[in-house]
Parts: structure tokens; sequence; C-alpha cells
């Protein structure tokens, strides 16, 4: 079974995220970028799957320019078996997302499509859903346990009222939530390996997939920054200053 | 650690340079250019190339012609054309223009940032065929059987606070090699025990530091003058600290600030940040800064020490290279052309002589530490206080450096003054209004990043010297000094307790310097731990 695992090269976790002076967009010049932490725990369970002898082979995709390629060299680091970058010169939103996705997954007849639930940079949290319904299987999403038995996955389910379990028949889409494992770290020897894996380039046309907006983004502000605070003697003060801005 | 490891795995190379920094990736980059068939690695323990790198910076462009001799053609991505100098004399309210020392004319250089550079030069190196490999740290010296260097071993990952291995444990490996190039940096932690293991400063005065911290800034439309340079001395310093500070104009209405001392101040209650954030108030600067936002902060101690200091830089099987060796120029305000050509140096020995034998001579005959030598006296000339320092710097301009004299410098730890027979100067520091607010809110802007359940990477070797001596004679000034926060006295019942806040680290080297009774030893955290600074 061969298990794909999809990656987004996003500004890393600990950056201070910053807007562009004109609005534009959010400040990338000489920043940190990464692997989108939930897609590199995606990652990690289908390495660990493969290592039960669950699956034959991981194959880790990522959609952008050839900076991508700096990230899916880490996935292969990670231990994935070869990458394929879909070229494409502008973020693709997640319908698009999803159908490049589709078109990868049936030319692979993968058995597995792992994501990360959303990407820290847009926090869309559709492109997995998406891809279950174009490609008619199942998903199970939010997935803090993953169990691979006879064809079918049992997934516990991070849902507000609590852990759901559920089973899912394969193939199928899991995207997986925060604690479902710790992504290991990349060994340095595994590096220079990972040079020599193969990393294919396909055009998001050749995968007969033509990019569709059907999100506009007008513009990108900060939030508010916080003004100053004031130190109140008493609780009348507190009151009596919350009272005054209209607080209660 | 009880839990007993299996044998290392092992990658051999021919030679293995430690830090991608401006020494270290020119030195890579030109092996690979004159030889090769040699291996070269590069390990950084940074997350990414320059995460760690900071400084001002304006750089004489030279050995960049030298190494990269189209690059101008495809500049690195902050490169800017210094259009002008201005030197200031600042008081508390006021200025006065200073004629700009030659050693400061910067007519011909570049402001860049140097982690951007150091980026940049290490794409180059990669195509050269250099292995670089960032968030892996340093940790150990693997040495051969007849006790020569031998290559490094590089930190585990995955230990748990109290040492013992978590489930994401992976053992670092060794680094065999057969050429080991430090280029750590300012006080490298293996640098610092090698040249105690191998004697190396038995002939040289003790090393001396300074403290550097800077802010990016992002300034309203138009405020920016690209290629300007300006520095200041005097206020918010007294006379009797070494120090200044540098505002570099780069361009998208960008602004470098930041401000160095010399870490050999007598004031144990002196809080070198803190006098980083009186400058910015200053009518000059406050005016330029108001309205903008920081972008990323940071610190990091420098060489200052020059000629008279400088250690030996051979031992069996390792070189030392820029400012792990200190090769900076204080005069000049610049130590990246010279960490540059040290690397070169070094590079070009190597791939010469395949050892590391041979290279203290090589580099003693070079431009390195003749620039050196001409500007030796300049520096300790301070210690007695900015006056007679600028006489003496003057003499020593004016004669080139050929004076028969060479003044003498003192350990940077020794000069701090019990708090008892040390009574501060009004400096007049005023109430600051200016981002950020204190250290905490600084650490912010330098994203530094550690995971906190590793074990402390600021060893104490001897914890009671904090509370009773140290706490007694200096207050602990720890507290003070560290421009990260991150020593902290926490009043428990039973008395004050020292709280290491390791995470907060920016990996400046300040605490192992200046701490008085040398009791603070930085050793590397887990790779990829420390600062994530952008175009600092």
């Amino acid at each position: 079974m061969k298990i794909l695992v999809g990656i987004k090269r996003v500004v890393d976790y600990n950056v201070r995220i910053r807007v562009k002076g004109d609005g534009s967009g959010i400040e990338t010049d000489g920043v940190k970028m990464s692997i989108n932490p939930f897609d590199e725990i995606a990652l990690e369970e289908a390495l660990r799957t493969k290592e039960a002898g669950k699956a034959d082979e991981v194959i880790v995709f990522s959609a952008g320019d050839d900076a991508c390629q700096q990230q899916l060299r880490t996935g292969l680091a990670m231990g994935a078996d070869r990458a394929v970058q879909i070229q494409c010169d502008q973020p693709l939103q997640p319908l698009t997302a999803a159908r490049a996705m589709l078109a990868l997954a049936q030319r692979e007849e993968a058995g597995l499509v792992i994501l990360g639930k959303q990407a820290i940079d847009d926090d869309n949290n559709q492109t997995p859903q998406m891809l279950a319904a174009l490609w008619g299987r199942p998903q199970a999403t939010f997935a803090s346990s993953v169990d691979l038995q006879d064809g079918k996955a049992r997934v516990i389910r991070e849902v507000d009222a609590g852990l759901e379990t559920i089973e899912v028949n394969l193939p199928a889409v899991i995207s997986v939530d925060l604690r479902l494992n710790e992504p290991r770290f990349v060994k340095l020897p595994e590096i220079m390996k990972a040079k020599r894996k193969p990393l294919e380039v396909i055009g998001l046309e050749e995968l007969g997939v033509s990019v569709e907006n059907n999100l506009a983004v007008s513009d990108y502000t900060p939030p508010p920054t916080r003004s100053k605070g004031i130190v109140v003697d008493d609780t009348g003060q507190l009151v009596s200053e919350l009272k005054n801005r209209g607080l209660i | 650690m009880n839990y007993t490891a299996p044998e290392r795995e092992i990658m051999e190379y021919d030679v293995v340079v430690v830090g991608a920094g401006p020494a270290g990736l020119a030195c890579a980059l030109r092996l690979k250019q004159k030889r090769d068939d040699l291996m070269v690695a590069v390990i950084e323990k940074g997350a990414e190339i320059g995460a760690h790198i900071l400084s001002g910076a304006v750089i004489e462009p030279g050995p960049l012609n030298d190494l990269l001799p189209d690059w101008r053609d495809n500049p690195p991505p902050v490169c800017v054309d210094v259009t002008g100098d201005e030197l200031w004399y600042l008081k508390k309210a006021g200025r006065t223009r200073l004629p700009t020392p030659p050693q400061q004319n910067n007519h011909g250089n570049v402001i860049v940032s140097l982690g951007a550079l150091c980026q940049w030069l290490a794409t180059h190196a990669e195509n050269a065929g250099v292995d670089i490999f960032p968030g892996f740290a340093a940790a150990d010296v693997r040495y051969r059987e007849d006790g020569g260097v031998g290559g490094v071993i590089i930190g585990d990952m995955g230990v748990d606070i109290d040492g013992e291995p978590k489930d994401t444990y992976v053992q670092g490996i060794e680094i065999h090699a057969q050429v080991t190039v430090l280029a750590e940096g300012c006080r490298g932690h293996l640098s610092k025990r090698l040249i105690r293991k191998f004697k190396l400063d038995a002939d040289s005065d003790p090393q001396t530091y300074g403290i550097g911290m800077k802010e990016l800034w992002r300034l309203p439309e138009g405020r920016v003058q690209p290629g300007k340079v300006q520095h200041t001395m005097g206020w918010p310093l007294d006379k009797d600290i070494y120090g200044g500070s540098f505002i570099y104009h780069l361009d998208n209405d960008r602004l470098a600030i930041g401000f160095v001392c010399g870490l050999d101040y007598a004031d144990p209650d002196f809080v070198p940040f803190e006098a980083f954030q009186q400058l910015k108030h200053h009518p000059m600067i406050r005016e330029l800064l108001e309205g903008g936002e920081i972008v990323s902060s940071g610190a990091r101690a420098i060489t200052e020490g020059g000629f008279q200091s400088l250690p030996r830089v051979e031992m069996p099987g390792a070189v030392l290279i820029g400012d792990a060796a200190g090769t900076l120029n204080v005069p000049k305000i610049k130590g990246t052309h010279q960490a540059m050509k040290c690397g070169m140096l070094a590079a070009d020995h190597i791939a010469g002589a395949d050892a590391a034998e041979g290279f203290d001579q090589c580099l003693r005959d070079s431009e390195v530490v003749a620039e050196l030598h001409k500007v030796r006296n300049i520096r300790p000339g301070f210690q007695k206080g900015m006056w007679k320092g600028l006489v003496t710097a003057a003499i020593e301009t004016l004669t080139g450096g050929r004076l028969k004299r060479t003044l003498t410098n003192h350990a940077d730890h020794s000069a701090l003054r019990r708090a008892s027979e040390f009574e501060a100067p009004d400096r007049g520091w005023v109430e600051r209004d200016l981002p950020p607010r204190d250290r905490l809110a600084s650490v912010y802007f330098a994203a530094t990043e550690h995971d906190e359940d590793q074990p402390i990477h600021l060893q104490i070797t001897e914890p009671e010297v904090c509370t009773t001596r140290c706490g007694i004679e200096y207050g602990h000034p720890c507290t003070r000094f560290c421009p990260a926060n991150v020593y902290e006295m926490v009043e428990e019942t039973h008395g004050l307790r020292l709280q290491i806040n390791a995470s907060n680290c920016v990996h400046c080297k300040t605490c192992d310097i200046k701490d008085p009774y040398q009791v603070i030893n930085w050793v590397t955290p887990e790779g990829a731990s420390g600062p994530n600074y952008q175009n600092m």
C-alpha cells in the first residue's frame, strides 16, 4: 500500500508574523520557513505505519515553487521514500489543492492519504474534507490515534465532546491533530541520503488541474496593538474604570 | 546519563567546519574552490543559516571580491552602498559632530545583514559541493588516539531535563575529519575548551570582549536615508565605560540600530541592555524611531582583544578562525572582512598542507594580523576612560601603530568592582517609552526557542557561589548583564534561589565571559534551539 502525505511550506511557528507595509500579504523576506507542524505529524504517522509493516511506500508531496523542495527534502530525510513537487507559482486555494491531490492520489493509486488538519498560515481546515468528497472516499478528521487493520482504519477523533472512535474503509483520507504523535528528529546521515532520493517535479496542468480562485483576499491587517494599561488602587476604581469604557 | 548508548554512527570528511558564519563559510567555499577533491562539511547549531548571526553590519567587500569575483551581479539580499559617515558625541540632550576617524571611513563599503549574507554565502558553498548541516550542534570534540583533534561529536537530540532519553531520542553522530576548523564566533564553547586544553593562550593576553545588542526597525515611509552610516559615543555611557552605538540606514524603510559596550566595565549594577534602550531615547534617535516597529532584535558578544589577545590558532588536528580566534578590528568596528580573510587563509593552508600544523605562522604573517597589529593599542587605551582613550587613539593613528609599545589587556570578569567599593555615577538616564518595554519583550523579537525539557545548557559549576560570595560582593550581576533575562534570583522561604530561564537564551555568551567567579559555563543546547533572527 502506498501512503501519500501532503506537506505545506509555511512560516515557522516560532516566528512573529508581520503584515507587509502595504497590507498585501505576510512578510516572508528573511523569515524562517518550515513544514506545517500538522503535516509533520501526518508524515510521522505514515512513517510509523510503514515501519510497522502496514505500508510499502511513503510519498511526500507539496505544491509550490522550487522553494518548497527544501521542505520536501526534509520530509525525505525524515524517511519518506520519494517526493513529488506540484509546480505552481501561486499559493493554491483549498479546492484547487484538493483537486491536485485527487489527481495525484489516482495516479499513484494511493491506499491512504494522510494530511495535517490545517495549515498554520491560512488555518482553513478544508482541503482534507474536500479531497475525500472529490475522491468519493471516507474521511477521518482530527485523528489522535490511527490503527490500520484488514483494509480498514480505526481512528480516534478529537471532537468537541471528547473522543470519537470511527472505522473507515481504505482508501481513505485522514487528517491529523496535534496529539497523534511527536515527529522524529532528522538524523544527519539521513540528510545526505535524502539528497539522492527521487524528487519528481510535475506541473499542475500536467495533472489536469487548473487554478480556480473562489476566494478573493482584499487585504491583511495586523491585530490592533494593546494600549497601555493602568494600575487601579481598589475595586471601586476598577468598577468605575470599566464602566467609563462601557465594558460593564 | 544512566542510559548506555550504543557506539555512535560515524561520517568521514576531510575537513569539518564548526559554525556557518562568515569565517566558516568563506573557509569551506574556498576549500572547494582550491581542492574539489576534498570532502567538506559545515555544522551550524542555528535552525537555519544566519539564525544565530547578528552584526551591524557595514563590511569591507575586499574578501568577497576575492572569493566570488562576480558577487555584485548577484548580491546578497540586503546590500546597500554606504553613502556617508557621521560620528556624533552625545550628551543627554545635545550632540556634537566629530570628525570621522580614518579607520571608520566607509567609502566603498556596503551595509548588509550578516545573517542574510551568510545564507547567501551558504548557497554558494553548497553549489560548490560543501555539505552544510544547519540545526546540528557540535556538542563535543572527538579526539584521535594520539590526543589530537579528530572531528566533532554532534549533540544528542531528545534528551530530557534530567539527562534521560525521551521517546524522540536520537543519538548524535561523530564527524571524523583530518582537520577541524573552529569557526564558532566569539567565545565558542568548543574553542574555549580547546584553548584551555592545549594552552593556546599561554603566550597571549587574556581575550577581552564587548556585548553588542541590535534591533532591526521598520520606520514610517521616507524617514530612512539608505546608505547613511551613523555612529555615536558618549551618553548614555559615562566616560569610564567603553562603547557606542551604530545606526545604519538600509533600504525599504529599514534601519539597523545597535549598541556595543566593552565588558570590562567596573560597575556591578550596570545593565548593558538598559544602556541600549536609553540611547534610543536621545532626541536625535528617538525622533528617528518614533512610530516605527521592531522587526527583530538580539545580542551577541564580540571579541575586542585584538593583536595581543590572539591565542595560538592551531593545535594538533584543528585551527581557530575568525572571532573564535579573535580577529575583529575594534577601531574599524568591523570583523567580517577579517573573519572571511582568516577563513580563506586557513582554507589555502589546509588545501596545501592537508593539516592544521603551520597555520599559526601563516596567519601571523598575513595582512589579517598586520591589520590588528597596527591598531593594537587603541582599544586598551580606553581602559582609563574615554578622554585618555581618544588621545591614545589619535597618537596610534598618527604613528600608524609604529610606536614600540603594546598595551596590555586584562580579563573582563576581573574588572568588576565590588558593590561596596563602587558608586555608580549619575548617567542621567530617562524614563523610557519606546519598545521593547523590558528584556523579556525584547527576547520576543529574537524569536528564541528551546525545548524546555532538555538539560539546562547554562551550567553553574559551583552553585553555592551564586547565593554566597557573588551575591554578597557583587549583588548577583548575572541578573543584570544578561540581555535576555535568563538569570533571576527568586525569593524562597530559606533564602534566594538562582533560577535559570535557559529557554530565553539568545546564545550571546556574555554570562560565560562576565561572571566574576567564572562559574557559568555556556554549552550548546539541542541543535536548532536558540534565536531565529531575521535579517540581523
